[in-house]
């Protein structure tokens, strides 16, 4: 089991943990300007990423609240973990918010 | 290379089995070919025969990073069946399921393709009306469904516990009597045999790091052994396939997770076909040897690394031994992950690509295996022919755009 370090909480292990995507993704600011083709993009298209990815926890068998984390695809090691509206480590490295 | 026949077995215990031939070649790459298939799993062979078989394709390569049948074809739980809800999926895999049915024949292999039955289990009222509707949507499509109530449940597995004291007690089922479970590994080698034989190339430890194209259009593929060139590249890699459409400068609407499943010892028959519960989340079949083969759903996070978590594997434990009480005391041998492609509808994308002469074949997740035939089938005419077969002309990338999405979580959301 993983253990996850929740930015509130500390360290637990995975079983409390829920989760939620891949993060930094918008919202569109105007949803009606929007074509089918973007709104697909939105909806469904994800980077999918084979390395550092950047997603979505929530402590949900603890605190409840969300936070981001950087997490390598293919050794599922966690390189960090920070709150939504923190920058979050490693801002150059692969993986980061385009 | 000889067919395999009763024949062929007396002559080779004559040499005491020392002298069968190789199964297949292991030809070095050409520098050219008319089709490549990216992926020496079940999918991508079996696209590979039919290519040569119905389709005259020409000269065909398969291309495989690791070995043949190393990836999900030979990590899955081999269940086969075709009891999907909506149109468009029942009759994919019930094209796949008929084909299943000779394929033993077709390939001169024992793919040892059993029809022992499938039972979809339900716990609640809704689970009750879904699959009352999903037994009534199959017959409309001449696909065989049953209803069973949990006395015809005890009566053809005695060992289940269908008492109605449980937390989620077993009010029905579904049982789909065509459906069943054939022999991964077989499944494999039999189309990589059968292929060969028809002169197609498998080309294992090749790894494809590159695709090349010119004016939006595909011109072949760059590998770990050189350029192969191609005027059709299809690609069919499953949990690695927004890898390939990243090389490609596209995106997918996959996401590839963890999928984890489990043998027991071998233990003396006591489970004739195959139990699905999507509420207590869970499945179950005895294989030939006596294993207990189990699996569940996917681990919720995204990943390559073929490997998951170990509470992912707790719950489904849980729900297996809620279901048969007796199994608690069964140790278990192997245990193992595949990565599965998931797209959002839970349906598979066969379609061409905004790449002119690059297909791909994609987005199986959890439950690809049992369409292996039916894929290929449909997928070899849709890159002889660039255009769709009528039956996975719904499945395009495109749908995902136009919103015609086919939502299969309730025939496929958790049980394969």
């Amino acid at each position: 089991m993983l253990k996850i370090k929740c930015p509130w909480c500390g360290e637990r292990d995975q079983s409390e943990f829920s989760y939620g995507g891949e993060a930094h993704i918008v919202r569109p600011a105007e949803p009606d300007e929007l074509g089918d083709e973007q709104w697909g993009d939105y909806l469904f298209f994800r980077t999918n990423t084979k390395g550092l990815h950047r997603e979505q926890w929530v402590h949900s068998g603890g605190c409840r609240r969300w936070f981001n984390a950087v997490r390598d695809t293919v050794s599922y090691r966690f390189h960090g973990v920070y709150r939504h509206g923190e920058e979050g480590p490693g801002k150059d490295e692969p993986g980061s918010p385009s | 290379m000889s067919r395999y026949s009763i024949f062929s077995l007396a002559r080779n215990a004559l040499s005491y089995h020392e002298n069968w031939g190789r199964a297949w070649r292991s030809p070095a790459p050409s520098r050219e070919y008319d089709v490549v298939i990216v992926g020496a799993g079940g999918h991508g062979l079996a696209t590979a025969y039919y290519l040569a078989r119905e389709h005259n394709a020409g000269r065909i390569a398969v291309l495989e990073k690791g070995w043949l049948g190393g990836g999900n074809t030979g990590r899955n739980t081999t269940i086969v069946r075709s009891n999907y809800l909506w149109d468009e999926a029942a009759l994919l895999y019930e094209k796949s399921l008929k084909l299943w049915e000779g394929l033993s024949q077709d390939l001169n292999y024992n793919v040892m393709f059993s029809q022992r039955g499938v039972m979809n289990l339900g716990h609640n009222l809704q689970d009750l009306r879904d699959i009352y509707r999903r037994c009534s949507a199959n017959r409309l499509n001449g696909i065989d469904a049953e209803f069973l109530t949990p006395e015809d449940i005890k009566r053809k597995v005695p060992i289940m516990d269908t008492s109605p004291h449980t937390r989620y007690p077993v009010l029905g089922a579904s049982f789909q009597p065509r459906g069943g479970v054939a022999r991964h590994d077989a499944v494999a080698w039999g189309f990589a045999r059968a292929a060969d034989r028809l002169g197609v190339d498998i080309i294992q430890n090749c790894e494809v790091t590159g695709i090349l194209r010119e004016a939006g259009r595909v011109k072949g593929v760059q590998t770990s052994r050189g350029t192969i060139l191609a005027p059709k590249v299809g690609v069919v890699v499953a949990g690695h396939c927004g890898v390939l459409a990243e090389m490609a400068g596209f995106r997918l609407p996959v996401e590839s997770h963890p999928l984890q499943a489990f043998v027991s010892e071998p233990i003396k028959p006591v489970l004739h076909t195959v139990i699905m519960s999507n509420a207590v989340h869970g499945y179950v079949s005895q294989s030939d040897k006596g294993e207990l083969v189990i699996g569940a759903g996917i681990d919720s996070y995204t990943g390559y690394g073929q490997r998951g978590s170990f509470n992912t594997i707790e719950g489904n434990v849980a729900a297996i031994v809620a279901l048969f009480p007796m199994f608690s005391r069964v140790r278990m041998m192997r245990q193992w992950g595949g990565i599965v492609d998931t797209c959002p509808d839970a349906c598979p994308i066969i379609s061409k690509t905004p790449v002119e002469g690059l297909y791909f074949n994609c987005g199986w997740g959890t439950g690809g295996f049992k369409a292996t035939p039916g894929s290929g089938w449909v997928f070899a005419h849709t890159i002889a022919r660039d255009e769709p077969h009528a039956l996975n002309a719904a499945f395009t990338i495109d749908r995902f755009h136009t919103g015609a999405l086919i939502d299969e979580h309730g025939a496929a959301g958790v049980a394969h």
